[in-house]
């Protein structure tokens, strides 16, 4: 009743507005993206000014946040009723997304060329239920970067191809006195923490669900776990690694005090920019590596896509953006920090130039890339996960029973 | 002019407040009420009516209960602290010394910075890699190695009230040095004169005039460290392992991260009933004191 007074005089108000005149109907789209890995915010501001030059009647309100903050700005914006009408959203979350409403199914506007040219890979970051509820736009893995000069100076040819040999090599250079702990990761409490776990369930051949039920405290999934709490406490990880998120591990490796460490595509360019980074020129990528007898890479689908929200007014407008921020030429134009989702822009000289060795482990990673589960409960059982890492990580519990609790305190 | 009429006009006057703060207040915590009967989620469906159910589930799980005593500490240990802290900065702001004034003016900058600013500072202070703490210690020989101050659950808390104390305590100070200046100057001089020293005079002397005072910052500082939530939030996010996670974090995780609107909205209510509690128990203890003074 309050609410229905309160529109009638906004409505009232509007109306008198109405009265002023416009030169032309201008409308204005916000946006939300996150400031942090992939497109950096100055990449996103250029190429939505790119969009609105071509495009004068819009106008584009952009707002970052950090990743964490992502998910619940999105939700409660529509709970309260309004706010964004394009948003990013990570591959964990359509399932929720499109179960309560929050974005609307864009089936319909996906064209043939578009299914055509993206990768098969990305179109499952939006995809929920067979239909579409957006369009991929950062197509992302979690790679294994590694310092070219300390390996060298470990006598080490070639980096690992199995996690077993990571940690091989990993003694080599703690035992030659090259670094103390050279392996970084982000196991902070935070989804970061889940997106390394998922990179070793991939590797370890587990599965997260089996027929709707929690399965990663079996099998590959507990191995994985074990895999990270040995790392831990052999003192082969860097134990400041629980409270990492991906920026901190980026600085350790640029610090060059990490010989390995787990990082998403922006990295590359970054730590091979000698203004802020000590390793520059020393950076390399290769693939997460397997485990023996069961995978030969490793690898994450930490894609993410832009989507229209179902309170958007703009719909259409939305979409022209999305469709601009997507396209092959703004991709291409911008794939230092983010790789296109596009598959002929990878044999593209104007996108590999210079990034060679991503291009090639991304060929690879990209093509293993593991899902994290589809379901609308991923944000409890992602909080159960993580308290469940960080749990075993501690020794507070065994990785066999810090599972367990989480199956059971997954909701599913 | 009659009494009524008097009581009247009174009434008058505070209806437009009355009306806006049962529009701001009082509908949303009724709404909230509401829904904490429900298993209404935040978006998407408006819920059935379930009785007490989130009730009962909130307060025998046993999130709630580590999380209570994660708090209940977090709110002594802080208040106390800032107390102490307080009342000792104010003691010497009070003495005449040169550079006095520029030292008040200084004081309140931590208090004046938002909680969100204060907390990227502390945790850029605690770094494991390069923060200034681990710096400053090993160079005065203190600890051997950099340690992880907020990644084990032994240090994070009390890391967590480290950078909290050094926020709030200016406000504690504030009050307590605007009290010292209603202490009349003849009788701590004859205090001085009878040959008390300077413990007695502080107990005998000086806290009475700071008693009632106190007790208000009291109230505000342990009602505001029971609600803590930005600083853990950007500090730790409740971690590791969910050792410094407040009851405010898990409100939040309830309602919004995990959209379940109906039980984060009875946790929400069991948190508020608790700090009214609280604030209604230091009301009867300041009534007290101020009775007593007089």
């Amino acid at each position: 009743m309050l609410k229905s007074i309160g529109k009638t005089l906004l409505g009232a108000v509007f109306v008198g507005g109405l009265f002023v005149p416009h030169a032309f109907a201008e409308t204005t789209l916000n946006a939300l993206f996150m400031a942090q890995a992939a497109y950096s915010e100055a990449d996103v501001r250029s190429m939505t000014e790119a969009f609105t030059k071509a495009n004068p009647d819009i106008k584009v309100n952009l707002e970052f946040v950090p990743y964490e903050g992502l998910h619940d700005k999105t939700v409660l914006a529509q709970g309260s009723g309004g706010g964004y009408d394009v948003v990013l959203f990570d591959v964990i979350w359509p399932a929720e997304y499109a179960t309560n409403k929050v974005l609307v199914d864009v089936s319909s506007k996906i064209t043939d060329d578009m299914k055509k040219g993206v990768l098969p890979g990305a179109w499952t970051t939006v995809q929920y239920d067979g239909k579409y509820y957006g369009m991929p736009w950062i197509l992302d893995t979690k790679y294994l970067f590694y310092n070219k000069e300390i390996l060298e100076k470990a006598g080490i040819k070639a980096p690992p191809k199995t996690w077993e040999e990571l940690g091989q090599q990993a003694k080599i250079i703690q035992e030659k006195g090259l670094l103390k702990t050279p392996v970084a990761w982000s196991w902070s409490q935070a989804e970061a923490a889940v997106c390394d776990y998922t990179t070793l369930v991939s590797a370890y051949g587990g599965d997260f669900l089996k027929d709707g039920k929690p399965d990663f405290q079996n099998g590959g999934g507990l191995s994985a776990l074990k895999y990270m709490v040995d790392s831990y406490k052999s003192g082969l990880t860097n134990p400041n690694s629980k409270e990492f998120l991906e920026e901190d591990v980026r600085k350790v490796f640029e610090n060059g005090d990490a010989a390995f460490a787990l990082n998403w595509t922006y990295m590359y360019n970054m730590a091979n920019d000698p203004k802020d980074s000590k390793v520059a020129g020393k950076v390399g990528v290769v693939p997460a590596p397997g485990v023996a007898g069961t995978s030969e890479v490793s690898a994450v689908n930490g894609s993410m896509g832009l989507g229209i929200t179902a309170v958007s007014k703009h719909q259409d407008e939305a979409w022209k953006y999305i469709e601009f921020m997507t396209s092959q030429a703004t991709q291409n134009q911008y794939a230092k920090l983010s790789l296109p989702i596009w598959a002929s822009s990878y044999d593209d000289p104007a996108v590999t130039k210079g990034q060679e060795e991503l291009i090639a482990a991304a060929k690879l990673g990209l093509a293993a890339m593991y899902p994290r589960p589809t379901t609308p409960k991923y944000q409890q059982l992602s909080t159960a996960l993580q308290q469940a890492i960080q749990e075993s990580l501690l020794g507070q519990t065994t990785p066999e029973d810090a599972l367990k609790t989480a199956a059971q305190n997954s909701g599913l | 002019m009659s009494g009524t009429w008097m009581t009247t006009r009174a009434w008058l006057l505070m209806l437009p407040l009355l009306v806006i703060m049962v529009a701001i207040i009082g509908w949303p915590l009724v709404d909230t009420v509401r829904l904490s009967f429900t298993d209404a989620q935040l978006v998407g469906t408006a819920g059935n009516y379930v009785g007490f159910d989130n009730y009962t589930r909130m307060l025998t799980s046993s999130n709630f209960t580590r999380t209570l005593s994660t708090t209940t500490w977090f709110a002594v240990v802080s208040v106390a602290a800032e107390m102490v802290l307080g009342v000792l900065a104010a003691l010497l702001l009070n003495q005449e010394f040169r550079g006095r004034a520029v030292l008040r003016g200084l004081m309140i900058l931590p208090w004046a910075l938002p909680t969100v600013v204060n907390a990227t500072l502390w945790r850029l202070i605690y770094n494991p890699e390069y923060g200034a703490l681990n710096a400053a210690l090993t160079q005065l020989h203190l600890i051997d190695d950099y340690r992880s101050w907020l990644g084990e659950p032994g240090t994070a808390l009390a890391a967590l009230i480290v950078a909290d104390c050094w926020k709030n305590f200016p406000l504690v100070a504030l009050i307590a040095l605007a009290a010292l200046q209603a202490v009349p100057r003849d009788i701590t001089a004859a205090a001085l004169v009878d040959g008390a020293g300077p413990f007695n005079r502080f107990r005998f002397v000086i806290l009475p005039y700071l008693a009632g005072p106190l007790m208000v910052a009291l109230v505000l500082r342990t009602i505001e460290a029971f609600k803590v939530f930005d600083i853990i939030w950007v500090m730790t996010r409740g971690g590791p392992a969910n050792s410094t996670r407040s009851l405010s974090i898990l409100v939040y995780q309830e309602a919004f991260s995990f959209q379940r609107a109906g039980s984060g909205a009875s946790l929400a209510l069991i948190v508020t009933l608790l700090v009214t509690v609280l604030a209604v128990a230091y009301a009867t203890l300041v009534r007290k004191t101020a009775g007593s003074a007089t």
